[in-house]
């Protein structure tokens, strides 16, 4: 029996190995009730978490715990009420004079004063700080001397902004904005501690806030553990002791670690478990609307696109799209057939209509075909839509789309998918004005108002209008309702703008994206808000 | 034995420079990494200039190797996207990888050689057989089919395991993630080390230490063993380049942040400076892992001389 020895070596191992791992399986989590932790997935942030530097869901969810701003979104209704200030007046729409409310404060005890916010603000503004929100200080007076296109700042402060007292300042923007103060809920507006600028690598590697919770614990990459604050003076305190961010590197493991009772809460349902998610979560599992969009963009910098029977072809397109169809089988209703320009989160109040776009905007083969062939059929004769083909499952839609094309034109060649290997290189040939074809688009609200939807996205030469189209009529209503000191009115001549793109189709709207989450047992009332970030501080443990 | 290191260490350097610069160009043909920083949104023009001419991008890509490979040799590798030093990055992976790497290795070594010895001696026999076709099967199943069914079986089903390692990974973690790392490589070093055992089993040496008297262990340990290990220790060698390489998709299952996530996560984000520091990293480890075994060689037999 030579081998015998090394046999029972062997098997020895194994054995060993099973034990310890079972011994590494325990459970960390920590007490119930108001102490209890939350454990819960996470992305790494793209950017160093800087209010004013964060436009990521995954940096995003971090600064909506720690800070608090001038206002903030209810998470339900989307409304903006007044949190850190106590007024916001304004006369003409343009002049606002905005008081801080007293009695608030950094967790490292600094008061919160006017200065914190005119600080923080110029910061962000400031070309030199190379801060990726800088843009939402582009209403402010002064912005394009702090941040011109090209060639260095010639002010290092916005002159829009002036200090009046201890607790209040003013706000000169360059033209009427009469919603302007219900954008201030954006954590770019967020106010900043002295530390901020006297140690800013301090301050970045452990960020200080004025929000309920305190960072306890941050490892770049891979953690990072939150703890209510007890002194938080706002009203929305957390109902739990704490939350603990994992970095996972795939959504599936995430889901995985849910299941096998792991985690308490992933924000993010990957695809491809959409289908067992009943079965593994019941009406643990949520899905409701978010603040955003997708679309699919023309290039009107392209001759070919920028014709007067163009109108038709797009119209044509987006008739030839069945919504229904590819948000139920391929999206497994995370998704919701888009018949305007907005989101449902928005509400009606807030500038959602739902069918505002109409037939333009429903599946009539017949119809569609027609209409494509009347405006000159497709330029080129084929449409390429392109894509980034490394995240997200952009292909499945794009080929469900193109099939639902093809399906109209009785052509299999009518329209093909035009995959982009990564998503740098597809922003930046949609930057660069490369792609001579439509291509997936998409907006995310930066804040609940139906100006965000239009007015970066389609105004003439506009931050996001990556695909150039203009239109006088369009842009005039657009100034129209910025001026209007009415809210309702502001928001109905919004929807009158939206009305042109109906004539125009700038852009085929396809379908509303939904947030999706799941929550394991040990923890209840999680919802998630309208940017589909979880309502962390409303999160109770059992 | 001297000259040779030398000019083994010599021949590293065009192998180093090449490998870094082949892998410079192709992070920079996939476009522009800034463009990607800003969402589905353009990033603003004067942000995004600023922020190229601090990340050096808007350079000739000859220069922006040049700039790079100095900096490298002072011990400076660049900063990533998120204002993180890639070396920063590279203290917290690495460490996390080599200890699966070692993991992997220790069941490789101690598991298939075992099983090599005792299936070369019993050719033929069931055992042999088995394990013959138990190798045959993990090596045509895919490392992210036996890392997700693990995954599922050990983790959710039974609890044994906790089916992600936290962001410390002790060893005690990285067991089952080692295990399906190794799994391949595994079944290769049975393979081999059968092969190669069966083969020396009859040679004459062996004949000659039996007849000695030799206890039957110390044949099999000191004389057969030493012999036969030749095609394994090479095969072992070269697997730990491609073990810490190679380990991108089963970190990604078990989500752990050593340098597979590191790379992917450069990748993704195309952000050269990440991706580049750590494949030059994972040169040297390749680079140095041959030049050991070939070193070993002479160990294991001193007939193998080198000029």
């Amino acid at each position: 029996m030579r081998g015998a020895t090394t046999v029972k070596w062997a098997a020895c191992a194994v054995a060993v190995a099973l034990a310890a791992t079972a011994c590494g399986g325990g459970s960390s989590g920590g007490g119930g009730g108001a102490d209890g932790i939350v454990s819960s997935s996470w992305g790494d942030p793209q950017n160093p978490l800087e209010p004013a530097n964060t436009n990521e869901v995954q940096g995003g969810k971090v600064l909506d715990m720690i800070f608090r701003g001038l206002k903030k979104y209810d998470p339900k209704t989307g409304a903006a009420s007044n949190m850190l200030a106590e007024k916001i007046d304004s006369t003409d729409n343009q002049n606002f004079t905005v008081t801080v409310k007293d009695g608030w404060t950094f967790s490292n005890g600094e008061k919160i004063t006017a200065k914190s916010f005119v600080d923080a603000w110029n910061y962000g503004a400031l070309l030199k700080n190379n801060q990726k929100n800088a843009y939402f200080f582009g209403y402010i007076d002064g912005y394009d001397k702090v941040h011109p296109d090209t060639g260095t700042a010639s002010a290092a402060t916005l002159s829009g902004l002036k200090l009046v007292n201890d607790r209040t300042f003013s706000v000169k923007l360059s033209q009427k904005f009469s919603l302007w103060p219900d954008t201030l809920g954006y954590p770019a507006f967020a106010p900043l501690p002295k530390a901020f600028y006297t140690d800013h690598a301090a301050w970045v590697s452990k960020p200080i806030g004025n929000g309920p919770y305190t960072i306890d614990k941050y490892a770049k990459g891979s953690s990072m553990s939150l703890r209510k604050w007890d002194k938080y003076p706002g009203d929305d305190k957390a109902q739990n002791g704490g939350i603990d961010l994992k970095v996972y590197t795939d959504n599936n493991t995430a889901y995985t670690d849910l299941t096998a009772g792991n985690l308490d809460l992933v924000d993010d349902v990957p695809a491809s478990q959409l289908k067992n998610v009943k079965a593994d979560l019941g009406d643990r599992y949520i899905n409701t609307p978010a603040g955003i969009i997708q679309t699919l963009a023309f290039p009107f910098y392209d001759k070919a696109w920028d014709t007067p029977g163009g109108i038709k072809v797009r119209q044509g397109l987006s008739m030839a799209i069945n919504r229904e169809q590819i948000t139920d089988q391929i999206f497994r209703k995370t998704r919701t057939p888009a018949s305007d320009w907005t989101s449902p989160v928005l509400g009606a109040d807030g500038g959602f209509k739902k069918g505002l776009c109409g037939k333009e905007c429903t599946y009539d083969a017949a119809e569609a075909k027609k209409m494509i062939q009347d405006g000159g059929g497709i330029p080129g004769g084929q449409l390429k839509i392109s894509y980034n083909a490394d995240t997200g499952s952009h292909k499945e839609w794009v080929d469900a789309v193109c099939n639902s094309i093809n399906k109209v034109m009785g052509n299999n060649k009518a329209c093909v998918g035009a995959p982009i290997g990564t998503f740098a290189d597809f922003r930046s040939q949609v930057s660069q004005q490369k792609l001579h074809s439509p291509w997936r688009a998409g907006w995310q609200m930066d804040y609940p108002l139906i100006q965000n939807f239009l007015q970066p996205v389609y105004y003439t030469n506009a931050s996001s209008n990556d695909g150039k189209w203009n239109n006088k009529q369009f842009d005039d209503l657009v100034n129209k309702a910025n001026a209007e000191s009415d809210k309702a009115k502001a928001v109905s001549t919004f929807q009158d703008a939206e009305k042109v793109m109906v004539e125009q189709m700038p852009v085929i709207p396809l379908w509303y994206q939904n947030g999706s989450a799941g929550y394991s047992d040990r923890v209840t009332n999680v919802s998630l808000n309208q940017f589909s970030v979880p309502v962390y501080e409303q999160i109770k443990v059992k | 034995m001297g000259r040779y290191v030398i000019r083994r260490l010599l021949q590293m350097i065009p192998v180093f420079f090449g490998t870094t610069l082949l892998i410079f160009l192709m992070v920079n043909v996939m476009g522009d990494p800034i463009a990607g920083l800003c969402g589905d949104r353009q990033c603003d023009p004067a942000t995004a200039a600023q922020l190229r001419s601090e990340f050096g991008l808007d350079k000739p890509v000859w220069q922006q190797y040049l700039t790079y490979m100095g900096n490298v040799f002072t011990g400076d590798f660049g900063t990533a996207f998120n204002g993180q030093k890639v070396t920063e990055l590279m203290g917290t992976a690495f460490p996390i990888t080599i200890r699966l790497t070692l993991v992997a290795l220790f069941f490789e070594i101690v598991i298939g050689i075992s099983l090599g010895v005792v299936t070369g001696l019993r050719r033929g026999r069931p055992v042999d057989t088995t394990v013959l076709i138990l190798t045959l099967v993990v090596i045509s199943i895919p490392t992210f089919v036996t890392g997700l069914l693990l995954q599922l079986l050990l983790g959710v089903q039974w609890g044994i395991i906790k089916p992600s390692v936290s962001s410390e990974a002790p060893i005690n973690e990285l067991i089952i993630p080692g295990l399906v790392v190794a799994s391949v490589s595994l079944a290769y070093v049975t393979r081999l080390t059968r092969t190669s055992i069966a083969e020396n089993a009859r040679a004459d040496y062996v004949r000659t230490a039996v007849a000695k008297g030799l206890p039957g262990r110390r044949v099999i340990i000191r004389h057969l063993l030493r012999n036969s290990l030749i095609p394994v220790v090479t095969f072992i060698g070269t697997d730990v380049g491609a073990l810490m390489g190679g380990a991108i998709v089963t970190e990604r299952i078990f989500n752990i942040h050593g340098v597979g996530y590191q790379l992917y996560q450069g990748i993704l984000r195309q952000n050269s400076q990440t991706v580049v520091g750590f494949v030059t990293v994972l040169v040297l480890v390749f680079l140095a892992a041959n030049l050991i075994v070939d070193l070993l060689y002479a160990v294991l037999d001193p007939r193998i001389r080198y000029a």
